[in-house]
């Protein structure tokens, strides 16, 4: 079995730490602005919390019949930050028993991870913004207020913007990296064999 | 033919005398004055000038350049559109020893100082009536605290600050006699007294507290301000009246050629406080004051007062009057401390004093007599000199920290700038007209920051569109940074202002309080969430626990009340995002409405007299289902069986047919 290159082991420990930040740093942002919010309003996703103007979203949108977002309803808050502990020791593995093939399933499985992510939020964002109470005071026949997954759009008098935000860029910069040196460990591989 | 034409030629020089008429006061507004006084959309103004509303009762506030009305404050009289002196947690405000009375007159203010400068904390207002003296707290724009003055009519010279507001002071414009003696009026000068009162004011809370009185002998006091810098231990106070006339002041008061300028060592008469000096009297005044963590005022009858013997302070060396022309009202001191501007209402010139000559007057014992014992300065030994042929009427001056004063002259409608260090005109503009109170911004303490002077004029006549036979008073504002005075704003104001404080806007607008944090609610009768709604019956008083927030009210259907039940609305506004107040009113009300801020809790009394259902709303347009935001309550017949019941969205299928 091949050997990891040491470029490839000091990547695992990058890895590890950008996703490291997500501890620490908000994961991704919605930012909302509308004509009476001249300061505009934000939210932040964290790993394991919801936090900014959570309580005045909520005000607001419970006219439509949106349901309120509360820290406690996301099991996301919970399994998500296990399953990046768990990645992170297998991370620690990989180094451990030092070969491309797991160098390469633990990038499989950061992808596939990154993937599972956006279709839950995409999911639940679909949830958020098609299930709605029936007797909400504001009923806008044929409307949904689903929120972006990632960009612009707007709904009724709100323009919203949903983008990663510090650790979020973290994340997605361990995936490019991890990415990039699979190709550099595969290319080294091949010249192995010349 | 010579006939006519003589008769042609007659006809023709009495048509040119009609072309004769006086110039009238039209000055011409230059062509950038509209850029000078212009606050784009969206921009906010430089300075916030508080205006006293005088008869109004309350304190107004403005932008300044744009002369935009952004607030007025309720202070001294009750105020119907937010509920300030119907709210039970703002009634005992109005408490006095006569009772709750509902109205006062509002005249000067004064913005607290520190060092000599504007620190943006409080502002105080007095009142001139009942005689109180008020404190405005500028981080929520609310007044906190209101202290009533005993042995005290008419208290005009009021609320003036030392320079770092230790003292307030107030003193009395109509002479009385002390506590409530029954003498003939005509035994003024015997028995009637003018008092001084000190309030202290503590540096961290503001709270005032009446620390002691100097009784002098009669007359009115008018206005004062406290030393700087060099006359930091003295406090100037204007007086007329010193003729002691009792009727028909107009005449009566106005028949010396000079009155005086009372000059105090309030750090002397400190001293003798502090050492226990001053004779303790039997006098009752009413100290409010609003708890901001319990959201409620307490009003509390204090019933002795510190007297300091005027005797005292004449051993002392601590008080003199100085002589100042035709019944003075301005007492102005310069930013420096070294002049002293009277202003006398009837002369034809301004006499500034000196500090540093009045000590050496003193000192070398330059009297002439004394008044009731108290040693009067010669008028030229205290003299720096005179503003001559200023104008006619000077009321008031005002300082713009490059050696120039600003007074006003009511008679002759103008303002005239004059250089301190010469005493020469340099310039005067008329104003629209007959001008009271001026102010540049600081103008009064040791910093001004110049750039603007308003002129609070007492005549408005024509100056806008006509609204009947009461008008309200005009003000116009003049850029004063080159050496000319320029109009540049002409703008109405409400009530009628006799005083005004200007400070820069990053004073106070950053500690702007945005709303109250509900979970520092200590109110007694809170209520933390539509959980915790509900309505409780003790005896014949029914309280009501109510939560408001967009759009609705919990809970929003009572039933239970009986005929002859004291209802009390505790309205708590459970919103927690900047300009979201909830308003609350109930049918048939004798009373007025409540506006709640969020995190607040307010309430509101209400006697139930008469059975029916009576409808509740929010008056305060908060969301788009504003109009939904409504409730009933159902007053039963006393006696009957109806059961306490209430909540919100509960329905009852079974009695709805």
């Amino acid at each position: 079995m091949k050997k990891l290159t040491s470029p490839g082991k000091f990547s695992v420990i990058l890895v590890i730490l950008c996703l490291a930040t997500l501890w620490i740093l908000p994961m991704w942002r919605i930012d909302m602005r509308a004509p009476q919010y001249p300061g505009g309003l934000t939210m932040q996703i964290w790993l394991n919390d919801i936090k900014g103007d959570v309580d005045i979203v909520n005000g607001l949108n419970h006219y439509i019949g949106m349901h309120s977002i509360r820290k406690q309803d996301f099991a996301e808050f919970i399994y998500l930050p296990a399953m990046m502990l768990i990645f992170m020791g297998l991370g620690i593995l990989v180094l451990v028993t030092n070969r491309k093939a797991a160098y390469y399933t633990w990038a499989g499985i950061f992808m596939a991870i990154g993937l599972f992510s956006f279709f839950d939020f995409y999911k639940w964002e679909y949830n958020y913004g098609h299930n709605l109470d029936p007797m909400a005071p504001i009923k806008v026949p044929g409307m949904s207020f689903q929120p972006p997954l990632i960009g612009y759009k707007k709904l009724l008098n709100f323009e919203i913007l949903s983008q990663p935000d510090i650790a979020g860029w973290f994340y997605i910069s361990a995936g490019v990296l991890l990415v990039l040196f699979c190709f550099y460990e595969w290319k080294k591989n091949r010249k192995e064999i010349i | 033919m010579k006939n006519i034409n003589y008769f042609l030629f007659g006809l023709c020089i009495t048509a040119s005398f009609a072309g004769c008429k006086m110039k009238n006061t039209e000055s011409a507004v230059s062509g950038d004055a509209a850029a000078k006084a212009y606050v784009a959309p969206g921009k906010y103004d430089e300075f916030y000038n508080f205006v006293s509303g005088g008869f109004s009762g309350n304190v107004v506030v403005y932008g300044l350049p744009s002369g935009r009305l952004i607030k007025e404050i309720p202070v001294f009289s009750v105020f119907p559109e937010n509920g300030y002196g119907y709210s039970e947690e703002t009634k005992p405000m109005l408490n006095t020893t006569a009772g709750f009375i509902p109205w006062d007159d509002q005249h000067h203010l004064e913005l607290s100082q520190t060092n000599g400068e504007y620190d943006g904390r409080w502002l105080f207002a007095n009142a001139n009536n009942t005689p109180r003296v008020a404190r405005i707290d500028l981080k929520t724009f609310k007044t906190m605290e209101i202290l009533q003055i005993p042995n005290s009519a008419g208290n005009h010279s009021s609320p003036f600050i030392t320079e770092n507001t230790e003292y307030v002071v107030a003193g009395t414009r109509f002479s009385v006699p002390l506590g409530d003696q029954d003498v003939p009026i005509s035994s003024f000068k015997k028995n009637f007294k003018s008092t001084i009162s000190f309030i202290a004011v503590d540096k961290n809370t503001g709270r005032m507290n009446l620390a002691f009185q100097i009784a002098l002998p009669g007359m009115n006091l008018d206005l004062s301000h406290a030393g700087k810098g060099v006359s930091h231990d003295w406090f100037f106070f204007s007086s007329y009246n010193t003729e002691q006339a009792y009727t028909l002041l107009e005449v009566n008061a106005s028949q010396r050629d000079k009155d005086y300028i009372v000059a105090l060592n309030w750090k002397k008469a400190e001293e003798f406080f502090k050492a226990g000096k001053g004779k303790k009297i039997q006098a009752k005044y009413a100290h409010n004051v609003y708890d901001e963590d319990k959201e409620k005022a307490t009003s509390t009858i204090e019933n002795e007062i510190t007297m300091l013997d005027v005797k005292d302070l004449i051993a002392a060396q601590a008080i003199y009057m100085i002589p100042c022309p035709k019944s003075p009202h301005g007492c102005d001191i310069d930013p420096t401390g070294e002049y002293i501007v009277g202003s006398g209402k009837l002369a034809a010139l301004i006499p500034v004093f000196s500090f540093s000559k009045i000590q050496g007057a003193i000192q070398n014992k330059q009297f002439e007599g004394d008044f009731y014992g108290i040693p009067v300065i010669k008028y030229e030994a205290a003299l720096h000199g005179e503003v001559k042929k200023p104008g006619l009427g000077p009321l008031h001056t005002e300082f713009d920290g490059k050696g120039n004063a600003y007074t006003s002259m009511f008679l002759s409608s103008e303002v005239v700038k004059w250089s301190l260090k010469d005493l020469n005109v340099i310039d005067r503009s008329p104003t629209f007209y007959s001008t009271g109170h001026l102010m540049v911004p600081g103008g009064d303490s040791r910093k001004p920051y110049g750039k603007y002077l308003v002129a609070y004029n007492k005549i408005t006549k024509d100056r806008y569109l006509p609204t009947g036979p009461e008008l309200c008073q005009s003000a116009q504002l003049f850029d004063i940074s080159g050496d000319k005075m320029e109009l540049i704003l002409d703008f109405p104001t409400i009530g009628e202002p006799h005083y005004g404080q200007a400070c820069p806007a990053s004073l106070i607008k950053d500690q702007s309080v945005k709303f109250y944090d509900i979970n520092k609610n200590h109110s007694e009768f809170h209520t933390m969430g539509e959980k915790e709604a509900k309505v409780v019956r003790t005896g014949n008083r029914v309280d009501v626990y109510m939560t408001a927030i967009r759009s609705h009210l919990v809970p929003d259907n009572i039933e239970g009340v009986f005929v002859g039940d004291e209802v009390y609305f505790h309205v708590t506004n459970l919103e927690q995002d900047w300009d979201i107040p909830h308003g609350f009113a109930i049918k048939n009300n004798p009373g007025a409405e409540l506006l709640v801020m969020p995190g607040e809790t307010v309430t509101l009394k209400y006697l139930a007299e008469k059975q029916g259902i009576t409808p509740f709303y929010c008056t305060d347009f908060c969301s788009a289902l504003h109009q939904e935001m409504s409730g009933y309550l159902r007053v039963s017949p006393k006696g009957s069986n109806v059961p306490l019941k209430f909540g919100t969205n509960v329905i009852d299928s079974a009695s709805e047919n």
